[in-house]
């Protein structure tokens, strides 16, 4: 092919600071229109940066980007969009309060008259742009009523309709399942035959190797090691983005399975869930399983007391409970890290101490006095711990990379040592260590008496983490597999009903 | 669609016409205990007076939906009203000229809010108190502290009767509703200012000129200030100085009864005027029943929290958790 030969994207010597960080540092890299370029590193090693330059989204502090050899420059994300370069952006970026279609044409809605917007127009393109890729969503529903994984889609459909020429996905897959993954994957392997350029960042080896064509790695802002994909093995990958040998998996302790803390009977809210009884015990990791949209998010928010019960009984320690707020869940010390961290779990604006210290004030209080010395010292441990990559903690959390992000929410739950701790996709957007960092810290917890419920899309993490596995469908637990039993397939056919 | 069932499709019939529900409960409740409530004329004094609030939270809602605020519309209206009087008598430039530069002012002071707000990052709060004091001293040192009268009947014109038996308030009103209406659902400007309210960097990385977005609502503002500010000094036949003190708060008032989220990204012009007409109809319905204007105050406020109050129940009511819905 001709068009190998000069690259839909050049970059050459790109650097960019920010406070106390050098995101990215002397970045030189080409991407090629027919192929799939994956980015990978580690949380914070500079790939959301890079791409937030080439999309005009973060000026860059010196370096030269070619577009199909001509010198460009993108000041905006407009000039981005006008020159065919689009990003799936890490967090969602869509207008809860507007409508799909809305949001997918938004900046280029189409006119008529001139002036007015041809809504009968918009939404009907939007529609059959949604129905080309396959996602059952209306155009016309408004954003803030889909779910994570449904906007995610959406997401996915803005970007893909711009019908550009080089397009970065930034974790697209880390809020879908199986089955979206798959749609995802063919979109993408499309759009690559159609001759745009991809570049596709995620964190899960597995969906590098199945779909890139060349793998480059970051560490610390630089590209330490850029290739085909035929020449690197996942280890040689992880291995480059870490920096060091990275003892493979934690060994897994099997639990010592106490008596029962939690039971839920029979629970019951909507159609999301109906009829879920389970019992969590002290020292075990139940992992929960099933489809996007199985109501395991549901179940998690009813034990919490974040959702009003319709129906069911919760027992706790033997004595059965009212939970009418998440309050109440706390005070009883259970404890739940949210899917959607942005909306859910951050005080955005506020330190990485402030986010990781926020359940313990209560707790290291002494008269109404916080005692901040306490309180430092558990936060730095558990920042270190899960190696946060911070350039203090003072820093706001928005300014923290996305996975890093994850972890000071982890942080804060783990600090708060409750009696049952229910994580709902704790791991998305982790890098590999401190995935492995997080599973052994789920361990030794347990180890230490904890009860814990973990939700996962991911089924090697279920599989890997879980002494106990569930599998939800339509509202319901439909298989309870042992750790023995379960294998990757036995759970799909559960959670897909085809048993 | 998605939730599709009895209780929470009733629910949001509530929440989408709560503010023409509690107009509908006060027109009825006056009318019942006032006899000269309900007549033509009546009715069209509550239209006059209410014409001044609607039109400033007309522009109010904008800025509102955009995730900011106005504060300097009273100060606004006031010295469009006093520039337009003195340059159209004593100025010497007659009166269309002096109107004109009345609206100029508005959108001049628009300009600056703008200005301050996207090329200086100032919150919108700050600057438009800042532009309040400095358009309310303006006026001060124009007019001396000191009414200007002596308007012709061509400038009077703009606070009388109209066609068909409407004051050209009204008239105004309701062309500035319509206009307002447009742009917010139908024009590529009105969908993103929903979508600067609902999230700035989001419109942003979408390619849309944010700033200018911005520009434009504060423009508007300022000319329905102005627009408000001319039509008030038309019709007390001079200008007024100290007119328009506390507009912004009615004009936000309105706003927010009408469903206009002060967190942004939420609102509508229809909300917007039957809000204004809560307020409007409020002041009426007490002057007939004779209440002293002390006691009115306290019970315009009290109207305002439980219709705010009953909003955000509703709201809370019908707010699902956004976990995954079953497919
Ligand atoms: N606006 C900002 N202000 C300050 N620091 C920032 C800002 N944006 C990013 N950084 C820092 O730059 C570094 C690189 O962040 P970036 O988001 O590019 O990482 P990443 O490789 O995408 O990580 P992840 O896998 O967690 O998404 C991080 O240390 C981050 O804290
Ligand atoms: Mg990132």
């Amino acid at each position: 092919m001709t068009e190998i030969a000069i690259p839909r994207l050049k970059l050459e010597h790109i650097y960019k600071s920010f406070p106390g960080v050098q995101a990215v540092s002397d970045v030189s890299l080409n991407v090629y229109g027919h192929q799939i370029l994956a980015l990978v590193g580690e949380n914070g090693a500079g790939k959301s940066t890079l791409m937030n330059i080439v999309n005009g989204v973060v000026p860059l502090d010196s370096g030269k980007i070619y577009l199909d050899g001509q010198l460009v420059s993108i000041p905006s994300p407009r000039r981005a969009l006008e020159l065919g370069i689009t990003m799936i952006h890490q967090e969602l970026a869509l207008i809860p309060e507007l409508t799909v279609g809305q949001n997918i044409f938004l900046g280029r809605e189409p006119r008529r008259w001139g002036i007015g917007v041809d809504w009968k127009r918009l939404y009907a393109q939007a529609q059959r742009e949604l129905d080309r890729l396959g996602i059952e969503v209306s155009a016309q529903a408004t954003i803030a009523d889909l779910s994570i994984a449904q906007r995610q889609l959406v997401e996915i459909a803005k970007a893909l309709s711009y019908n550009a020429r080089l397009i970065a996905l930034d974790e697209p897959t880390s809020s879908l399942t199986s089955r979206e993954t798959d749609t995802l994957f063919r979109l993408v392997r499309s759009l690559r035959e159609e001759g745009v350029a991809l570049i596709y960042i995620s964190h899960r080896l597995e969906e590098v190797f199945e779909l890139a064509d060349r793998i480059a790695v970051m560490r610390d802002g630089h590209l330490v090691a850029v290739g085909n994909a035929s020449e690197f093995t996942p280890a040689e990958v992880v291995r480059l983005m870490v920096g060091r040998e990275l003892a493979e998996f934690f060994p897994k302790v099997p639990a010592k399975r106490g008596e029962p803390v939690l039971k839920a009977v029979n629970l019951k809210a909507g159609r999301e869930v109906r009829g879920v009884s389970l019992e969590l015990h002290r020292g075990e990791i139940v992992g929960l399983a099933g489809l996007v949209g199985s109501g395991r998010t549901n179940v998690a928010r009813l034990l919490f007391g974040a959702d009003r019960l319709e129906g069911g009984e919760i027992w706790f320690e033997g004595r059965q409970v009212h939970l009418r707020s998440p309050q109440d869940a706390i005070r009883l010390g259970i404890g739940l890290v949210p899917e959607d961290r942005k909306a859910q779990g951050l005080f955005a604006g506020q330190s990485v101490r402030y986010n990781a210290g926020a359940g313990l004030i209560q707790r290291l209080s002494r008269w109404g006095f916080i005692r901040f010395q306490a309180v430092n010292r558990i936060v730095r441990e558990l920042v270190e711990r899960l190696r946060v990559r911070t350039p203090h903690l003072n820093q706001k959390v928005r300014n923290l990379s996305g996975g890093n992000q994850q972890k000071v929410i982890i942080a804060r739950w783990l600090g708060l040592n409750p009696r049952v701790l229910i994580l709902d996709e704790p791991t998305r957007g982790v890098d590999v260590g401190a995935k492995a960092e997080i599973h052994a810290l789920m361990s030794e917890l347990a180890a230490q008496g904890m009860a814990i419920l973990m939700i996962s899309s991911e089924l090697p993490e279920i599989l890997g983490v879980s002494d106990r596995i569930l599998v939800m469908r339509e509202g319901r637990i439909v298989a309870e597999l042992s750790r023995e039993e379960a294998t990757q397939d036995r759970i799909m056919q559960a959670a897909t009903g085809q048993l | 669609m998605l939730n599709g069932n009895h209780s929470s499709s009733f629910i949001s019939f509530l929440r989408r016409t709560s503010t023409y529900l509690i107009l509908l409960v006060i027109l009825v409740w006056f009318a019942l205990l006032s006899p000269e409530f309900l007549t033509v004329g009546n009715l069209l004094t509550i239209a006059l007076q209410t014409s001044l609030v609607a039109l400033v939270a007309i522009g109010m809602t904008l800025t509102i939906i955009t995730g900011g605020i106005d504060l300097s519309v009273g100060s606004v209206a006031a010295l469009s009203g006093a520039l337009a009087a003195g340059l159209a008598t004593r100025g010497g430039l007659g009166t269309y000229p002096g109107l004109l530069i009345g609206l100029l002012t508005g959108l001049g002071m628009g300009f600056l809010n703008g200005a301050m707000i996207v090329w200086g990052r100032i919150p919108p709060f700050v600057a438009t108190l800042a532009s309040m004091a400095i358009a309310r001293g303006l006026t001060l040192v124009y007019t001396q502290g000191r009414p200007i009268a002596g308007l012709d009947k061509t400038f009077t014109f703009w606070g009388g009767q109209g066609a068909l038996g409407i004051p050209v308030p009204v008239w105004v009103l309701i062309v500035v509703a319509f206009l307002a209406y447009f742009l917010l659902k139908h024009t590529p400007l009105g969908l993103h200012i929903y979508a600067v309210g609902g999230g700035e960097e989001t419109t942003r990385l979408a390619g849309v000129n944010v700033g200018l977005v911005k520009f434009s609502v504060y423009l508007i503002s300022g000319l329905c200030a102005a627009l408000s500010g001319l039509i008030l000094t038309a019709r007390l036949w001079s200008a007024q100085p100290n007119i328009g003190v506390g507009l912004e708060l009615d004009a936000i008032a309105a706003a927010v009864l009408g469903g206009t989220s002060l967190a942004g990204g939420v609102g509508g012009i229809p909300g917007t005027l039957a809000g204004a007409f809560i307020i409007g109809v409020l002041s009426n319905g007490l002057n007939l029943l004779e209440m002293p204007s002390y006691n009115q105050q306290v019970v315009k406020g009290m109207v305002f929290i439980l219709a705010v109050m009953l909003d955000y129940f509703i709201k809370q009511r019908q707010a699902k958790p956004k976990g995954n819905p079953a497919d």
